[in-house]
């Protein structure tokens, strides 16, 4: 295409916004004091996108040492002590995880996407208490560096021991689990990690409460509950489960900390308790989080696989139902978390039967994705990779699931790879593939840049190979045997293990094809216009980034999937309305630049 | 025979089957591993087919067809539905299976501690690895120690953790045909693992699952019922160091486990967390193993587990561990039994101190 586009930045109907009052978010209110103390929901996205990133790159670090530790069932490099390597390797994996379940995976989504673009999709000016999205990113930011610090101690500890006496003992070896007794008697610092993964719950609560409240506070005249976009309708059900299930850890969590410290007998069967009541406890938050992680990442999907086949969505009110049924079940599976603990075959059964049964509604969004793409006008953009990849991967991780779900199987795959696998193609596969997604989906809006399609689309595949073959291979090493959490292993499951590092290291260079794809993007990238995809979502009725107030006067809801009124213009690189048609645009874009 | 023969070889996906479980749980794999390859290539197929077919063919048009189906969605509703129901009732009752043990069952008490497991057969003859005969139904109570424990066996399909303060059971029979055990190959081995994160030395807490033909259990049950008779204490000792998996902490080489090393630990001064520097004797031994981490030595975690010993089995380890130490004089000892029982040790006389 020989059209050069315009370096500048364009509104909606594709005119030339006028740099004097080219007033966006990014640029209103200067220096560093503007960020800190910010109020701007948008802005608040992007700090989290800063802190959870880093959060998202040590965990990672963490993932690769791992998988290097477990290259060979030899010990870790630095040292040839066992014990030492052990200690070592359970405390990787227990930062690995930690870190990635609490500062990762579950803020990715909402926090970043859902705080930058939920208010604007409402055509609102903010959320519904600003103050409080900031006081949950500070919650979210001192948990982090605290919990971070606790369990990253440990680990230089185990590697120079002389340290202890600079700063005093630490880290985690419990698993992010904390199974009791194991976490009672555990000498590594359980108390504090504790209290960090306790604050960090109560950043979550914030955010989901402040969600539902904008939902049902905020919305536009003329948008029903459904007629919402379904990504709003991801981020309530998950805002629910926030704000329902955490809770249910923090008192987990005191309960624990009371038992380490006060010696009251709660779960440690020496002191009276019963470690198997710790158990239910635990994942009666931790697996409603699972769908935490991953109803949101429903959101997103729907939202680029409409838009990319430039194709209404299919089966709108099941997809959104089906959030909120998963939402709900979520909280009545947690058992099949504990098939081998010894709980009652009754018991073992409901939850086997309920379980079977979440997988109707996860069912009905992939078909109801596909049957999207059917005969749609699909652009194979990096968004769209992504979420082709998502499809694929949230499909082998929910089939997977069908076994873990079987009692009788379960009881051999339990606690190996099968379920490392399983889990994995779960809430990493799919839900960082979503948000990944979703950040190259609404990175222009978020930064009025474009990127390179073409590394774009090069990061996306790479991490798809590395993460398949990384993951795949370890449900054979799971039903061989292979059990989880182990820093050695017998001979025979060594091939596994090297084909799982391998892909490991792949899926880390796509990983950082991405991050250079963003980066390049920010300094290199050409002027977004203001609708480069063509999406009928109220956040793309404004310019890329947004004015600090994102709309002046809202413009009126319509139906969030019909692309038809959206044109292609060649000269801005993007979808334009027609002015004349959109009177009600015309007036709020007027407002706004006069 | 042969049919059975054939099946008991591990598979890409499986490990031997060599329990009565084995093909029911394989069954049932199998059969949710086709539905889901018939549901992912369905799946898959659509996905790259319809990223081909309608891929853009110009940036204006939009797509035309229904938005909604509710006879298609009822239909991909209710199909999975009535599948995972299938599988489900399936599942139930290979589980119901599994809990539910035979009446001809031969009961085995299953110890698991911080890393080893001890094994305790109705006539009180323990043991650090399972033994059990073929084709009986074996009942497993199972308890722990300390921290929580997963007992698995993945030849045997079987899982069931160990809680401290409380008995869980389980069972399983062994298959002599799927083993293939015969009069020349009267036992075979099978790995127990581990499977729920104990700590350190988790990856490490394996012992050996032997399934006996009938008259080679017999046998070896003979030698483990009187299997201290004629040895000295040395001896014992020297055997009760791996029965009792002392040697998944202490090592005998000088290298530094979860506990001290046993090389040239007795008769020298060792550091404790009072500062105090006492030196290694008899009593200084007895008392570490009978009352674990009751001595607080310097640099180790206190993780020893109360371990079950007789008196004499105490001296005979004390008497082991002494021997480890270029400071024992043989002639403490019985005369008849020294050096040549005595596990190997490095060459030269380690000057230094007990390793912290």
């Amino acid at each position: 295409m020989s059209v050069i586009p315009k370096p500048i930045a364009t509104d909606i109907f594709g005119k030339p916004v006028d740099e004097l009052h080219d007033d966006n978010y990014l640029t209103h209110g200067k220096g560093i004091l503007s960020w800190l103390l910010t109020l701007d929901h948008k802005r608040i996205g992007l700090m989290y996108m800063v802190t959870v990133l880093g959060a998202f790159f040590l965990g990672g670090v963490f993932a690769l040492l791992v998988r290097t530790e477990l290259i060979n069932p030899g010990p870790m490099f630095f040292s040839d002590n066992m014990a030492e390597s052990n200690d070592f390797y359970n405390q990787s994996f227990t930062l690995h995880g930690a870190v990635m379940v609490f500062m990762f995976i579950i803020p990715a989504i909402p926090a970043i996407l859902g705080n930058f673009v939920l208010p604007i999709m409402l055509g609102a000016k903010d959320v519904a208490f600003p103050r409080l999205n900031l006081l949950s990113f500070y919650v979210y930011l001192g948990g982090g560096v605290f919990f971070v610090w606790i369990l990253g101690k440990g680990l230089l500890n185990v590697m120079f021991p002389q340290l202890v006496e600079v700063w005093g003992g630490g880290g985690l070896d419990t698993g992010w689990t904390f199974y009791t007794p194991f976490s009672t008697d555990s000498t590594s610092a359980v108390t504090a990690a504790v209290a960090g993964a306790f604050i960090l719950g109560f950043s979550s609560i914030l955010t989901g409460v402040n969600f539902i409240a904008s939902i049902h506070m905020l919305r536009p005249k003329g948008m029903g509950w459904f007629k919402m976009p379904l990504f709003l309708w991801a981020l309530y059900a998950t805002a629910v489960i926030q704000i329902l299930a955490t809770p249910v850890l923090a008192i987990t969590l005191l309960l624990l900390i009371a038992e380490r410290t006060l010696g009251v007998g709660i779960f440690d069967p020496a002191l009276g308790g019963d470690p198997i009541l710790f158990q239910h406890f635990f994942w009666f938050y931790s697996h409603p989080a699972v769908y935490i992680m991953i109803v949101p990442a429903f959101g997103v999907i729907s939202e680029v696989i409409s838009v990319f086949s430039r194709k209404h969505i299919f089966g709108y009110a099941f997809i959104a139902c089906s959030s909120l049924a998963i939402a709900i079940l979520g909280f009545l599976v947690w058992g099949h978390h504990m098939f081998t603990s010894g709980q009652s075959a009754m018991l073992s059964a409901i939850f086997s039967f309920i379980t079977m049964s979440i997988a109707i509604p996860s069912a009905i969004k992939v078909f109801n994705w596909l049957a999207t793409m059917y005969k749609g006008n699909i652009i194979l953009s990096t968004p769209m990779i992504y979420a082709i990849g998502f499809i694929w991967l949230f499909t082998i991780g929910g089939l997977t699931g069908i076994f873990c779900a079987t009692l009788s199987v379960d009881l051999h795959i339990h606690d190996t790879y099968f379920i490392v696998a399983h889990f994995h193609y779960v809430m990493v596969g799919s839900t960082l593939f979503a948000f990944l997604a979703g950040m190259h989906y609404w990175w222009p809006k978020m930064f009025g840049k474009m990127y390179s399609e073409k590394w774009g689309i090069i990061g996306a595949v790479l991490i798809f190979i590395g993460f398949n073959v990384t993951f795949f291979i370890q449900f054979i090493a799971g039903t061989q045997g292979m059990p989880r959490r182990y820093a050695t292993y017998p001979e025979q499951f060594e091939i596994y293990h090297q084909i799982s590092t391998l892909g490991s290291y792949i899926l880390a260079i796509g990983l950082f094809v991405a991050l250079g794809v963003w980066v390049h993007s920010l300094f290199a990238g050409r002027r977004a216009p203001a609708n480069p995809w063509g999406a009928n979502a109220l956040e793309w009725h404004t310019t890329s980034p947004p004015p600090h107030a994102n709309f002046d006067t809202a413009p009126p809801a319509t139906d969030p999937y019909d692309f038809e009124d959206w044109q292609w213009n060649d000269e801005v690189q993007g979808y334009v309305l027609d002015e004349a048609t959109h009177p009600g645009e015309a007036r709020a874009q007027a407002t706004k630049h006069s | 025979m042969t049919r059975f023969l054939a099946q008991s070889e591990p598979t890409l996906w499986m490990p031997e089957q060599a329990s009565t479980f084995a093909r029911d749980v394989d069954w049932l794999f199998n059969f949710i591993g086709i539905v889901s390859i018939i549901f992912f290539v369905g799946i898959g197929f659509c996905l790259f087919f319809f990223a081909w077919k309608y891929r853009r063919g110009d940036k204006k048009t939009p797509g035309h067809t229904h938005n909604h189906n509710t006879t298609l969605e009822i239909t991909w509703s209710v199909i999975p539905l009535i599948i995972v129901l299938l599988i489900f009732v399936w599942g139930f009752r290979g589980l119901l299976d599994m809990t539910t043990p035979p009446a001809n069952n031969y009961e085995i008490l299953v110890t698991s501690y911080k890393w080893g497991w001890e094994f305790t057969y109705p006539n009180g003859v323990k043991d650090a690895n399972l033994h059990v005969p073929a084709d009986k139904p074996i009942y497993l109570v199972l308890e722990s120690r300390d921290v929580i424990h997963s007992f698995f066996v993945p030849a045997f399909r079987v899982k069931k953790d160990l809680v401290p303060g409380r008995y869980n059971k389980t069972w399983f029979q062994a298959e002599s045909d799927a083993i293939g055990l015969s009069v020349d190959n009267p036992y075979e081995a099978f790995t127990l693992y581990c499977a729920e994160y104990c700590g350190t030395n988790h990856s490490q807490m394996l012992a050996d699952v032997v399934v006996h033909t009938p008259e080679s259990f017999e046998k070896w049950m003979e030698v483990a019922m009187n299997w201290q008779e004629g040895l000295s204490p040395l001896e014992i000792g020297t055997e009760l160091y791996t029965r009792k998996a002392c040697n998944t902490c202490h090592s005998l080489d000088g290298s530094s486990g979860n506990g001290p090393t046993f090389q040239d630990q007795y008769g020298y001064p060792i550091a404790l967390k009072d500062g105090s520097s006492p030196i290694v004797d008899d009593e200084f031994l007895r008392q570490g193993i009978v009352e674990p981490n009751s001595h607080g030595i310097a640099g180790y975690n206190p993780v020893m587990p109360k371990i079950a010993l007789t008196d004499s089995e105490v001296t005979a380890l004390v008497t082991f561990i002494k021997a480890q130490s270029d400071k024992w004089n043989p002639a403490d000892a019985d005369p008849d039994s020294v050096a040549t029982e005595v596990p190997e040790q490095t060459e030269e006389v380690a000057e230094s101190e007990p390793q912290e």
